[in-house]
Parts: structure tokens; C-alpha cells; sequence
């Protein structure tokens, strides 16, 4: 139990370096291999599960080696309730990945071996203590999805790669000189603990071309994971990015990468520069809106499926923005409401989890159609239902989830999101429950658009559904009932982090906003 | 120190000069297609130089020649970095198709006493052995710039260089003049002393000398806008020498600015605090503004070549410009992150080099059309070249990051006053990534898959292996690497 973690992020390593040297020609043991070791790292996450002890809110299961002395560079490890379900989401999601690419044929072993580091990166992210670390794992994770975008993708694949590389990496560049200015004001480490204890102290009165380095350097870092998230107008990559990925790229791209830019935010913003979430939550909460109707717009005006479910995306992170934007309600100066802001971040980080089974459930349908008719033009169906009674059924019940209906777990973390907000945020709550309804008006339309009306002659031969592909779909459809039914298990495995979290930004209010 | 003394501690150089001589006379012995033993001949002495320079590291810095060049940890770190990368292309000469027509004897002899130059200029400190010591290293450059005397291209590289060469030697030269019409001495200390005791009135003087003697320094690193030779030269040049321009030249040119400016141009505390020295001269605003312009020229012009050879020029401009952004700092930490840049360097530009070297020998020539592809035909090749081109873009977790971390991180904890030149800098990365990032998609994205696997000659491939290990490792743990260079940051001055 003690290495735990590094487990988790060095048997994709190990795997992927297998798949490398397996022979060219034997395909289906690569596939074999590599569902056998994205199981057993999805095993190994729920031991981990276990294990966690829930009650308690700070980092477990740390492991810290020296790396770099002279840069007092760490390898530094650490789980919470803020990083757990993300870990168990991403192992999980992998996993199913793995037989979502099930029909992939060309370089099979390039795609499995790069697949594996993707692997690896995003769970370094979400495990990584030191900053050093955080940000070697924030960028290994590029190349594998610039390859895995770019050769496996459709026919604006090399565009849609290289547009999102280039998004990404100058997000991250700021986000290095963000953390070289936190570097440099608290006392030359990398260790985020250390930042986070120091920060508040050591960026008190520094000014950078006379502004606070805090807010210059908040600003740095939002960017980064801003691009990631996608906030708007930092979006334009994703719609791109997913049409042109293959089915199990988009899965991960939607279900757990832009979980890091929230992840982020909260990990590293919220944990460092407490005072500054003040300052910041306004225009968080309207970026919030902003990605929440105008994702909503976007997803209306569509004919390719695809798109539709990537801009629904957009529209689905703009809820948790506004979430997250929620803590401050627990400042004195807006009434100290610590409910409210309870309800807001672990909204927040429960729609990040929802987002991650929904729209992963989503974006596999959609690769179900795909693979049937060569196309996903909305209009270019009809009536499939008949064709497709089970298919019509499950995206029926993905939609619905989409769409944020009471009974889903999409409905629960919306709501907490909404009812953490209104207190602060009254104007911007209201606004945004339009975005609600453009929600059930985008998926609602397209449902009707491909499932009724008269059966498209072109796909009266069209074959329901296979077994493999229900596999990749029912354990999320679960998943997604069971806590919106029943969302208390999850609440409970966050709340003392997020107790721990909202406390540290109500007592940066007694400190005082720079 | 006098000069019989000092032959002690010149022991390095003099070994050089009789490998050179024993270069001349072996080829005098040897038909046209043996002269590749000319290279052992080479090698073998510049690995007994490298021994002989680790040997000379750990000696006291001292003077040689009466003040003429002194022996330190730095300049011998520079020295290695120098016998590095010759030994390199020494063993890239032996593969290099475009070389197979000429006798190679005396190539060899001439990249041998280019080696003493450079040796020189990392550690002269008189501005009379400076501008020898550069000249002995341009000269050398020109003839090797033109060595493939049937190619036009090469003869142009040639001539085009000598040109400027000439020009900025001259203009470098006036410069020299000024300040020794001005402090009455050419020895960097009896200079130091002399401005810093010096009337204000003479500072426009002062500062024109300064400017006039940047453009010699700029041309050595091809900084903007002492660039223009930089592409002709490197497109027409072999392609070993054009490697070997673009690293060795760079990281004396280098040690040779850190030394002056550093010596001559700021207060002797300079070293070890923070602040430039010489404080009438806006000295971090020109040289700031020049990196800046000289990396973000340098990558926007990359985008546009059809060459991936030019592309490389223009980039090795731009990697001279990302080294330039320490030096408006000038502290210890400055010199420390462009030393560890110039060594990250080499092994991720050889690199490069050296596959361009490999797909010019198998298809004859070095557009992108002839790299379409490649990633399928030769896995190994283009899965370094890929590696290569990340550690140019500076990705973690390879070499090139570690360079670039290094730099920024300086120029961050020098305070805000440099932060414009952090996020420059950032965004030129960003930039670079598109062109690197063209070769990776050339390589493997829009290529034809192909069933027929080949491999590069195992010389060559011996060599990228040696050049992909460092620039992967270094990436993952630098630490010796950090070290060894912190060692190697002491530098010779009066005061001791």
C-alpha cells in the first residue's frame, strides 16, 4: 500500500513500453495486453478506493523521494477527496477505452503504446505534489494526443492536432511562469504543500509592474488551466479536437481531460491563493455563464452529431465554473455561508465527475452511429428507432442525462451548483437557467432528428448495437443512475476535503483581499 | 605569469597544435579515400586534449602569457563543451555523403585549428588575443563553409561569409580601437578599472565602442541583426560544418560575452549579486530587446522554409536568442542557465543535423517532401527526430526544457523588470512548436504508411542514439549535469 500511487502512474508507463516492443503484426495481443493492464490499473484504483479513509480531508498515502536537490525539486505524491473519484474516473474511463478502440487497425501498437502514456500523464497530474512533477505530466500528456488526434483522426485530423497543441502549450507556458513566480516568493520549492502554506504570507505586498504578483500570477495560472477547461473564448480547439478524434480519444478528451483544468483551479488556485478567490469569482461565475449559454448556442445551431455532444461540453463546465465560483459565499463580507458554499464546490466537483461518465457515454454512442453509416449528419438519419430499438433506448437514456433530468446524476450536481451560486451570484444563476433550457432544446431536437419520423431508406440493413459496445456503455449508465438516485457515497468521499478547502477560503476573507 | 611558466597550463593547446601538425603530415601519406584516418588522428588527440583540459580544471584560475588568456573552471567547461561536439561531427564527417568526393585531410586539419580559436576565445582576456582568436576561428569557418568546391550553394556559403565576416570583423575592430583610445590598455582589468574611474563625459564614446563590438559578438552567435549570413551559410555549407557552426562558434561566442561584458563592463560585484555593474548604459534594455527580436525572427522565418536544413538555420538563430534573454541579467545565475543551455544544445541540434544528415545521403536532399513519410519507412529515425524536435520546442521531459526552465527561471527571479522578456520568450516556444511540430507531421501523419521497414548505417545511427540519450535524460535528471556547472562558475578576476 505504501507506493500505491506511484503504482498507478507507473504501470501505464511499464505498459506502454511492453506494447512498444510486442510484434507489429500481432494485433490482437496488443489489444489483449493492453486491456490487461488498464485493468488492472483500474483494480489497483479501487483498492486504492478502499483504502481511502474519507473521514479524513488532508493528503494520503503521500510518498516523497528527493529528485533534483539542487532546484529543490521533489517527487512528491498525494491523494484527496478533490483527486480520488477524479483517479478512479480516469482509470475507469481508460479501461473502457480500451474496447471503444477495439477497431482501430492501423498502427495498432503505436495507438495502444501511446494510449497507455496518456494514461499515465493525466494520472500524474491528478496525483502530483510538486509542481516540477505536476507540469512534466501536464505536458507529457500533449504528444500522446497530438498523435493520437493526429493519425487516428478524421480528415481535418493534422489541423485539429496541431490547433490543440499549440492551445494547450501556450496554456502551459504561462502557467510555468506562474509557478516560477510562486517558486521564487515562497522560498525556492516546488512542493505545492509548501506553496500553499507559505503563499499567503510570502505574496502579501509583492508587486509586479505594480500589481499584486498574487493576482498577476492567479491570472497566469488560470489561463493555463482555463485553455484546458475549455473556458470561453479559449474554446475554439475542442469542437475541433473531438469531430476529429477517434471515438475513444473524445471519451478521454471529454471525460477526464477537461476535468484537469477545474482540477487545477481548484487544486492550485483556490489552494494556493485563497484571498484571491474573491477577486476572482465574479468573473469566474460569468465566465461560467458565458460557457453555459454560448455552448448552449453553438450546440443548437450543429448538424454533426459529434459536435453537438463537444459543444454540450462547453456547456456542461460552464455549471461547474459557476460552482466553483460559489466558495466565496463563505466569506464574511457575503454572509458567511458555508452551506451554500459546500453545495457550490461540491457541485463543482461532482458535475466534473457526472460530466466525465455523461458525456463519455455520449461521445461512444455517437461512435456507435458512426461506425454504422460513415457519417454523423444529424438530418442525414431518421427514424431509427424502429431499426434500433436498444441502441434508441440507451442514447435515450444518455440524452436525458445530458440534459440534466431529476434521476440522473447530471440533475444533482447541477442543482448543487445553482443552489451554492444563488446567494452571490443571483443574476448570473437566473441568466444561466437558460442555458438549462437551451440543454433540453439542443438534445431533445437532435433526438427527435435521428430516432423518429421515417425510417431513412439508406439504413433499413443498419445492425443494433453489439455486445461489446453495450459493455462500454451500461457500466456508465449505472454509474449515472445510481447517484442520481443516490448521490450520498460520492458527497460523502469529498466532504472533509471540501470542508477542508472552504474553510482555508473563509479565513483568507478575515486576512483581507489585496 | 610568465610565458615559460606558463607553458605548464598550456599543455591542452600545445597537444592540439601537434595533432594538427600530425594531421598535415599523415595527409601527405594517404590516397584520396583513406583520409577518413585523418579524423581518427584528430579524435584520438582531441580526447587526450579532453583529458588534458579535465586534468587543468581543478588548478587555481590563473593568468598565462602575462595577462594574455587566463586557465578557469569556466573556460575549461566551455572547452569540453567544445571537444564534445567536434568529436561528434568528427564522427558524422566519416558518414556524410556530400564529403565522399573531396580528400577530407585537410578538412580535418582545418576543423582542428578551429578548435584552438575556439579554445582561445573562451578564455582570452586581452581584446588583442579576443580579436585574434576570432579571426582564427572565422577563417577557419569560411574555408570549411566552402569546402564542396563543385557546389555552387557551398561556394556561395563561402563567399557570403567571408563578406560579412569581413564586415563585422572590421566594425567589431573600430569598437576595439575606441576602448583602447579610451582606457590606454587592451587587458579587460586594466579596462575595468580605467571605466569605472572614468568621467562621464566620456560615456557616448564608451557606449559606441560597447554597440561596435556587440556586432563582432553577434555575428559569432548569429544574434539579430548580425544574422544575414546565417541561412546562405548553413544551407550551403556542408552539412557536418553547418551542425558544427551552429554550436561550437555559438558556445565560445558565448563565453566570450559573459567574459567581457561580465570582466570589463560591469563592477566586480556583478558576479556575485544581481545588478549589472555599469550602470549609465541601458544595457538590459538593448540586449533584451535584441534577444527577443533575434528569437522571434528567427522562428517566424522558420515557419516559412521549404528546407528543413534553413529551418534548422533559422532556428539555431533562435536558440540564440532564447541563451541572449539571460544575458540582460548577468548575474551568477544567468551565466549558470546559458551554460547549461549550450550543453543541452548540442546533443538536441547534433541531433537533429545528424538525420538530416542520414535522409540527405539515402534521397539527396533535405526539403520536407523527402522527410514524407519517414516516421513509417524508418521508425527508429523518425521516432528520435520527433524526440529532437520536442527537445527543441523545449517539452518536458526532455533536455530542451531543462535549458529553457533554467532561463526563465533566472529571468523570473530577477524580478519583474524582466518578466516581459519570460513571456517573450514563452510565446516563442509556442511559435517554435508549429514548425518543429511540421516536420513530426510530415514524418508521420500525412505520410504513406509503408510495410518496408529500413534502418540508417549503424555509424550513423550509433550516432543519434548517442546524441537522443542526453537530450531524453538530461530531461528526466540533470542533477551531476547542475553540479558540474555550478563547479564550473568560477571565473578569473583581479580581486583574487
Amino acid at each position: 500500500m505504501e507506493n500505491i500511487l506511484s503504482l498507478l502512474i507507473w504501470i501505464p508507463i511499464m505498459g506502454a513500453i511492453i506494447v512498444a516492443f510486442l510484434p507489429r503484426d500481432n494485433e490482437n495481443l496488443v489489444r489483449y495486453i493492453s486491456a490487461a493492464i488498464t485493468g488492472l490499473e483500474f483494480i489497483v484504483a479501487i483498492v486504492l478506493w478502499r483504502a481511502f479513509d474519507p473521514v479524513n480531508g488532508s493528503m494520503q498515502f503521500m510518498e516523497r523521494y528527493e529528485w533534483i536537490p539542487s532546484l529543490n525539486i521533489s517527487y512528491i505524491l498525494g491523494v484527496d477527496g478533490l483527486s480520488l473519484p477524479m483517479v478512479l474516473l480516469t482509470a475507469m474511463l481508460f479501461f473502457i477505452g480500451v474496447f471503444v478502440s477495439w477497431n482501430i487497425k492501423k498502427a495498432v501498437k503505436g495507438y495502444f503504446a501511446l494510449y497507455l502514456l496518456l494514461n499515465a500523464g493525466v494520472l500524474g497530474v491528478f496525483l502530483s505534489l510538486d509542481f516540477f512533477l505536476f507540469y512534466i505530466f501536464w505536458e507529457v500528456m500533449l504528444l500522446p494526443m497530438y498523435f493520437l488526434i493526429g493519425m487516428w483522426g478524421g480528415p481535418q485530423r493534422e489541423y485539429a492536432a496541431i490547433k490543440f497543441f499549440l492551445y494547450t502549450l501556450f496554456g502551459s507556458v504561462l502557467m510555468l511562469i506562474g509557478i516560477l513566480g510562486l517558486y521564487f516568493t515562497c522560498g525556492k520549492t516546488f512542493d505545492i504543500l509548501l506553496i500553499m502554506e507559505r503563499a499567503p504570507e510570502a505574496l502579501n505586498g509583492v508587486l509586479w509592474w505594480g500589481m499584486s504578483a498574487a493576482k498577476v500570477i492567479w491570472v497566469l495560472l488560470f489561463i493555463g488551466f482555463a485553455i484546458k477547461v475549455p473556458v470561453f473564448p479559449f474554446h475554439t480547439w475542442l469542437p475541433l479536437a473531438h469531430v476529429e478524434a477517434p471515438t475513444a480519444i473524445s471519451v478521454l478528451l471529454a471525460g477526464i481531460l477537461l476535468k484537469l483544468g477545474v482540477y487545477g483551479i481548484i487544486r492550485v488556485n483556490y489552494g494556493i491563493m485563497p484571498d484571491q478567490v474573491y477577486w476572482f469569482a465574479g468573473g469566474l461565475a460569468f465566465l461560467g455563464l458565458v460557457n453555459v449559454i454560448w455552448g448552449g448556442l453553438c450546440a443548437l445551431a450543429q448538424t454533426d452529431l459529434k459536435k453537438l455532444v463537444a459543444y454540450s461540453s462547453i456547456n456542461h463546465m460552464g455549471y461547474s465554473l459557476i460552482g466553483i465560483a460559489a466558495v466565496v459565499a463563505a466569506g464574511e463580507m457575503n454572509g458567511g455561508d458555508l452551506k451554500a458554499a459546500q453545495a457550490g464546490l461540491s457541485g463543482a466537483v461532482f458535475q466534473m465527475f457526472n460530466h466525465g461518465t455523461i458525456s463519455a457515454m455520449l461521445f461512444i454512442l455517437v461512435g456507435v452511429v458512426y461506425e454504422r453509416a460513415h457519417h454523423r449528419d444529424i438530418d442525414g438519419f431518421g427514424g431509427l428507432a424502429s431499426q434500433m430499438p436498444i441502441y434508441t433506448g440507451i442514447t435515450a437514456l444518455a440524452f436525458f442525462a445530458g440534459l440534466g433530468l431529476p434521476g440522473f446524476s447530471g440533475f444533482v450536481s447541477e442543482a448543487m451548483c445553482f443552489i451554492g451560486a444563488f446567494p452571490v451570484f443571483k443574476a448570473i444563476v437566473v441568466l444561466s437557467t437558460i442555458g438549462i433550457l437551451l440543454n433540453a432544446a439542443y438534445f431533445l431536437w437532435a433526438f427527435q432528428r435521428v430516432f423518429f419520423g421515417e425510417l431513412n431508406e439508406k439504413y433499413k440493413d443498419m445492425k443494433e448495437i453489439n455486445g461489446m459496445e453495450l459493455f462500454t456503455v451500461i457500466p456508465l449508465a449505472i454509474i449515472t443512475l445510481f447517484f442520481g438516485i443516490y448521490p450520498g457515497p460520492y458527497l460523502d468521499l469529498i466532504k472533509a476535503t471540501m470542508d477542508q478547502i472552504i474553510e482555508k477560503i473563509a479565513f483568507a476573507a478575515s486576512y483581507g483581499i489585496m | 605569469m610568465t610565458n615559460l611558466q606558463s607553458l605548464e597550463f598550456f599543455i591542452p593547446e600545445i597537444i592540439l597544435v601537434i595533432t594538427i601538425l600530425a594531421c598535415l603530415i599523415t595527409d601527405l601519406f594517404l590516397k584520396k579515400s583513406k583520409t577518413d584516418l585523418i579524423g581518427w588522428v584528430l579524435g584520438i588527440g582531441l580526447i587526450i586534449v579532453g583529458l588534458s583540459v579535465y586534468n587543468l580544471s581543478s588548478v587555481p584560475p590563473t593568468t598565462l602569457f602575462s595577462d594574455m588568456i587566463v586557465i578557469d573552471p569556466f573556460s575549461s567547461y566551455m572547452k569540453i563543451i567544445i571537444i564534445i561536439s567536434t568529436l561528434l561531427i568528427i564522427v558524422a564527417s566519416w558518414a556524410n555523403g556530400e564529403l565522399s568526393k573531396y580528400r577530407k585531410g585537410e578538412y580535418f586539419t582545418l576543423i582542428g585549428i578551429m578548435v584552438v580559436g575556439l579554445f582561445l576565445m573562451t578564455s582570452s582576456i586581452d581584446i588583442i588575443m579576443l580579436y585574434v582568436s576570432i579571426e582564427v576561428v572565422s577563417i577557419m569557418s569560411f574555408v570549411l563553409a566552402g569546402y564542396l568546391k563543385l557546389n555552387t550553394r557551398s561556394n556561395e556559403a563561402g563567399l557570403k561569409y567571408v563578406i560579412y565576416g569581413a564586415f563585422s570583423s572590421g566594425v567589431m575592430l573600430f569598437g576595439l580601437s575606441l576602448v583602447f583610445g579610451l582606457t590606454g590598455s587592451t587587458n579587460y582589468f586594466v579596462i575595468q578599472e580605467a571605466i569605472s574611474s572614468m568621467d562621464s563625459s566620456a560615456n557616448p564614446a564608451l557606449i559606441m565602442a560597447l554597440l561596435m563590438i556587440f556586432a563582432g559578438f553577434g555575428y559569432k552567435i548569429s544574434s539579430v541583426p548580425f544574422h544575414f549570413w546565417t541561412p546562405d551559410v548553413y544551407e550551403g555549407a556542408p552539412t557536418t560544418i553547418t551542425a558544427y557552426l551552429s554550436v561550437a562558434p555559438k558556445a565560445a561566442g558565448f563565453a566570450m560575452i559573459i567574459r567581457f561584458f561580465h570582466q570589463v563592463f560591469s563592477d566586480s560585484i556583478a558576479l556575485s549579486g544581481n545588478t549589472v555593474g555599469y550602470t549609465d548604459l541601458p544595457w538590459p534594455e538593448i540586449i533584451g530587446i535584441l534577444a527577443v527580436v533575434t528569437m522571434t525572427l528567427g522562428n517566424l522565418v522558420a515557419i516559412q522554409q521549404e528546407s528543413i536544413k534553413r529551418m534548422l538555420a533559422y532556428s539555431s538563430i533562435a536558440h540564440a536568442g532564447y541563451m541572449m534573454l539571460a544575458l540582460p541579467v548577468l548575474s551568477i545565475d544567468a551565466v549558470e542557465s546559458i551554460m547549461i543551455y549550450l550543453f543541452v544544445y548540442i546533443f538536441m541540434n547534433l541531433g537533429a543535423f545528424f538525420i538530416v544528415i542520414i535522409v540527405k545521403n539515402k534521397t539527396g536532399g533535405e526539403t520536407f517532401a523527402e522527410y514524407d513519410g519517414l516516421g513509417w519507412k524508418m521508425p527508429i529515425v523518425g521516432a528520435l527526430m520527433t524526440l529532437f524536435m520536442l527537445s527543441l520546442t523545449g517539452l518536458p521531459p526532455t533536455a530542451g526544457f531543462v535549458g529553457k526552465l533554467y532561463i526563465f527561471k533566472t529571468l523570473v527571479g530577477a524580478g519583474s523588470d524582466f518578466l516581459w522578456l519570460v513571456i517573450a520568450g514563452g510565446i516563442n516556444s509556442v511559435i517554435s512548436l508549429y514548425y518543429y511540430f511540421h516536420v513530426v507531421k510530415v514524418m508521420f501523419l500525412s505520410g504513406k504508411r509503408s510495410d518496408k521497414l529500413s534502418y540508417p548505417p549503424s555509424l550513423m545511427l550509433g550516432l543519434i542514439i548517442f546524441t537522443a540519450v542526453p537530450s531524453l535524460a538530461l530531461g528526466l535528471y540533470w542533477n551531476p549535469l547542475a553540479k558540474w556547472v555550478k563547479e564550473s562558475l568560477v571565473f578569473y578576476s583581479q580581486a583574487m
